[in-house]
């Protein structure tokens, strides 16, 4: 099992797949239906010019989160390319 | 609503509902078809436009279009939303419940916008698909085989580009089909919920008197938002109904098992599945043009750079570009006033007419220039894409108050008015946020205060000339301390008043597009139009009202306009104000300016040269100056010294010196509450500021 980590700790380009997921909490609900769930493969495109929030790449489109969420969700590394 | 005699001969106009994600284009599909035939209202009780437009099918039927606001999905987080779910489901009264469904989906991001479509499916009525943006999709190396969604959903694909005009031919071919094929909906609800989706389908269906095909929708929808009572319609669930989810929830809870996020999932595997079928990505083209525009547009340094400079621009024009439409204003209704002068008799009639009527719906045209740049500037920065990146950026800064970045706009141009600042606070989702802004919006130093910050800084020093580094510092800190304040008192209301949940970020960026002039201009007309109507028949009713306090009763013939204006209501009042407002350093002469200048804030230098008996000299307040100068407490001591210049003008940065704003207060939140306790917190921190500062000053020797 290799090591996860937090969505609001990884680097900038990174690609990673979600492996846990808060269940509760209508923050994490709504982005459940915006599509980011476990297993769902994400890109970490870039911090806002002070640092929060993320925009992450997800199912093809662009999508913001604070790094008070981000912290919750524990993310794999996938290697590059 | 007349339109309505016509069609009521003919049989049935059939009721279409568009929806579809933000940004996915609904809108332009829906003013292509319907053109110039659109309603715009709002749903009542809420914020929410309601839009409803009629077109023509291929054999020249009506077809009647409401165009929902857009929404990622039926578990409503916003007022929105719920508009939405309630629209769909039947629930609103206001509003017919749509026979067939048109959704509209942007082509190059399927599977999130799959996602709504995958709830609506559910509801059991027909449904159209229009695939819009199809070019875009192909430009991002997409492939859509729409044949094959067709035969897989069993139900009318369209392929489309709105912006350019295809495919609206064949959308209204779909359209026009006297019978549409209901769904070929196969989904399985995975199997750790599916007996609680029929128990309480069926409770629903018996205990709360809901349509059997609704009935399994809302036993869906329930699982996904928590809270019943606006799932069921602002009826809380029937005891049984109650008694079954929560026994579920139990279990549940139990066994572990996540069962919102288990029916999101299962939602997602069965697009993922339908899109593998569907979509074939061609090849990977590197980053797109939107990609590139964002690593300027958001770069740490660039990024500031670009939002100051579209912010100075949108800032600056609604300053100094909407000046001239508004002097046109000025004067068209300072001559239609003299002619009708010239043509009526004297009398309280014509004082009534031009005094009161014409100089009110002057009061009221007068916003429109500022309202319709704001619009313009907004309507461009939403539909290139700009506006997400704006909250992106100055999201962290804004949440140090408790807000997000979605404020920052309303909040900027509220330092030119705030009128059209708190009418764009629609586009904040988030209720409590959005309240927030529009209580604190009116503390952006306005440009109506400018005029009272001039004359004030022109009495406080010595001198018929003020040095500019004089004017420009006290200037500095009149408009900091309006948005400290302001900052100020979001915090406040964020921890105390308004708390809620913590405040998110959840936004879509959508790539960057052109925009769409007409789309802009349609909606520019339509927010002018709703603040006349709903906004500006109040703010005329009350500048008349005021006008009436300050002319009668009347004086004696002869009597000097000074004289009258003493004698007047407002006269009487400002004596009657004297006792509240002297601890101020403010005397009746003063309290009648405070009073009169209750229509909008630079009132209050014409009324000071009335009180004074100064020729209105315009621009100039050389005049207006020795007047005040000369003005004395009758026990001799000057009226206006230096510090009470100060107090005052601290005074007017907190003052809810405004009845227009109030007014659209109103109209934006639905009650008479929040515009009174706007009033109350704002005129009793400017009262005590102003305590505070007059009595320190005084007794440190000042």
């Amino acid at each position: 099992m290799p090591a996860l980590r937090k969505l609001s700790e990884i680097t900038v380009g990174t690609k990673a797949l979600v492996r846990e997921f808060p269940k509760q909490g209508s923050a994490f609900l709504r982005l459940r239906e915006m599509g980011l769930m476990p297993g769902t493969a994400l890109t970490l495109i870039r911090t806002a010019p002070m640092g929060d929030p993320l925009e992450i790449k997800v199912r093809g489109y662009n999508l913001t989160l604070r790094k008070s969420e981000a912290e919750h969700i524990l993310v794999e590394i996938q290697p590059a390319g | 609503m007349s339109h309505e005699t016509k069609s009521s001969a003919t049989p049935h106009t059939p009721v279409y509902a568009f929806v579809g994600n933000p940004n996915c284009g609904k809108s332009t599909l829906f003013n292509a078809l319907t053109g110039l035939k659109q309603k715009v209202g709002n749903y009542p009780g809420v914020t929410v436009e309601k839009k409803i437009g009629e077109t023509y099918s291929q054999h020249g039927h009506p077809i009647k279009i409401i165009d929902l606001p857009g929404a990622y999905s039926l578990a409503a987080r916003s007022p929105d939303e719920a508009v939405l779910r309630d629209v769909l489901l039947g629930r609103r009264e206001d509003t017919p419940q749509p026979d067939r469904i048109v959704c509209i989906l942007d082509a190059s991001n399927l599977e999130r916008n799959l996602y709504l479509v995958h709830q609506i499916l559910d509801l059991g009525r027909p449904v159209i698909l229009a695939l819009n943006m199809m070019d875009l999709a192909f430009k991002a190396g997409l492939e859509i085989r729409v044949a094959r969604l067709e035969k897989e959903l069993g139900i009318p694909v369209i392929p489309c580009e709105a912006a350019n005009g295809k495919g609206l031919v064949e959308l209204r071919q779909a359209m026009s089909r006297a019978d549409l094929p209901l769904a070929r909906h196969a989904w399985d609800i995975p199997a750790a919920i599916a007996p609680a989706v029929s128990e309480l389908a069926a409770s629903l269906h018996e205990n709360d008197g809901k349509a059997p095909l609704s009935a399994r929708a809302e036993a869906l929808l329930l699982l996904t938002d928590q809270d019943t009572v606006r799932v069921t319609g602002s009826r809380p669930l029937h005891p049984r109904t109650a008694e079954i989810f929560h026994n579920w929830q139990k279990r549940w809870e139990g066994e572990g098992t996540d069962w919102a996020g288990t029916l999101v999932s299962s939602r997602y595997d069965a697009i993922g599945n339908l899109c593998g079928k569907i979509v074939e990505r061609k090849a990977n083209l590197g980053p797109s043009g939107s990609d590139r525009i964002d690593e300027v547009v958001t770069h740490p340094v660039w990024g500031w750079l670009v939002l100051a400079g579209i912010m100075t621009l949108v800032f600056l024009s609604i300053f100094t570009l909407a000046e001239y439409p508004m002097n046109l204003i000025d004067s068209c209704v300072a001559a239609l006033g003299d002619w009708v002068k010239s043509a009526m008799p004297a009398g309280d009639l014509r004082n009534l007419i031009t005094d009161g009527a014409i100089a009110g719906v002057g009061g009221v045209l007068v916003f429109l220039p500022q309202i319709m740049i704001l619009f313009l500037f907004i309507g461009l920065l939403e539909s290139t894409g700009y506006m997400a990146r704006a909250a992106f950026i100055m999201d962290r800064l804004m949440s140090r108050v408790g807000l997000n970045g979605r404020s920052f706009i309303p909040l900027l141009s509220s330092y030119a008015c705030a009128i059209p600042g708190i009418m764009a606070t629609r586009t904040i989702e988030d209720h409590k946020d959005r309240l927030t802004t529009i209580l604190i919006a009116p503390l952006m130093s306005c440009s109506a205060r400018l005029p009272v910050y001039l004359l004030m800084i022109s009495a406080l020093v010595p001198g018929d000339r003020v040095p500019l580094l004089t004017k420009t510092l006290v200037m500095m800190f009149m408009y900091a301390l309006g948005t400290f304040g302001a900052f100020g008192f979001a915090w406040l209301f964020k921890r105390t008043l308004l708390k809620g949940e913590p405040p998110l970020m959840i936004m879509e960026l959508p790539p960057y597009r052109l925009p769409r002039v007409r789309d802009i201009a349609f909606h520019m007309v339509e927010r002018a139009w709703m603040f006349l109507k709903n906004a500006g028949t109040v703010i005329l009713a009350i500048s008349i009202a005021l006008w009436f306090l300050s002319a009668y009763p009347k004086a004696p013939d002869g009597a000097s306009p000074a004289q009258q204006l003493e004698q007047s209501f407002a006269g009487r009042a400002g004596k009657a104000l004297e006792p509240v407002i002297k601890p101020l350093g403010f005397d009746w002469q003063i309290g009648i300016g405070l009073i009169t200048s209750f229509a909008a804030r630079e009132v209050f230098v014409s009324t000071m040269s009335v009180v004074f008996n100064t020729e209105d000299a315009g621009e100039n307040t050389v005049p207006l100056r020795q007047s005040l100068m000369k003005a004395r407490w009758p026990d001799g001591r000057p009226l206006f010294t230096p510090l009470v210049c100060f107090t005052l003008m601290i005074f007017y940065v907190f003052a809810m010196q405004c009845m227009s704003t109030l007014v659209v207060v109103k109209r934006e939140t639905n009650s008479w509450r929040w515009p009174a306790f706007q009033m109350a917190y704002m005129t009793s921190t400017a009262w005590v500021l102003a305590f505070i500062v007059y009595q320190g000053a005084s007794l440190l020797g000042f």
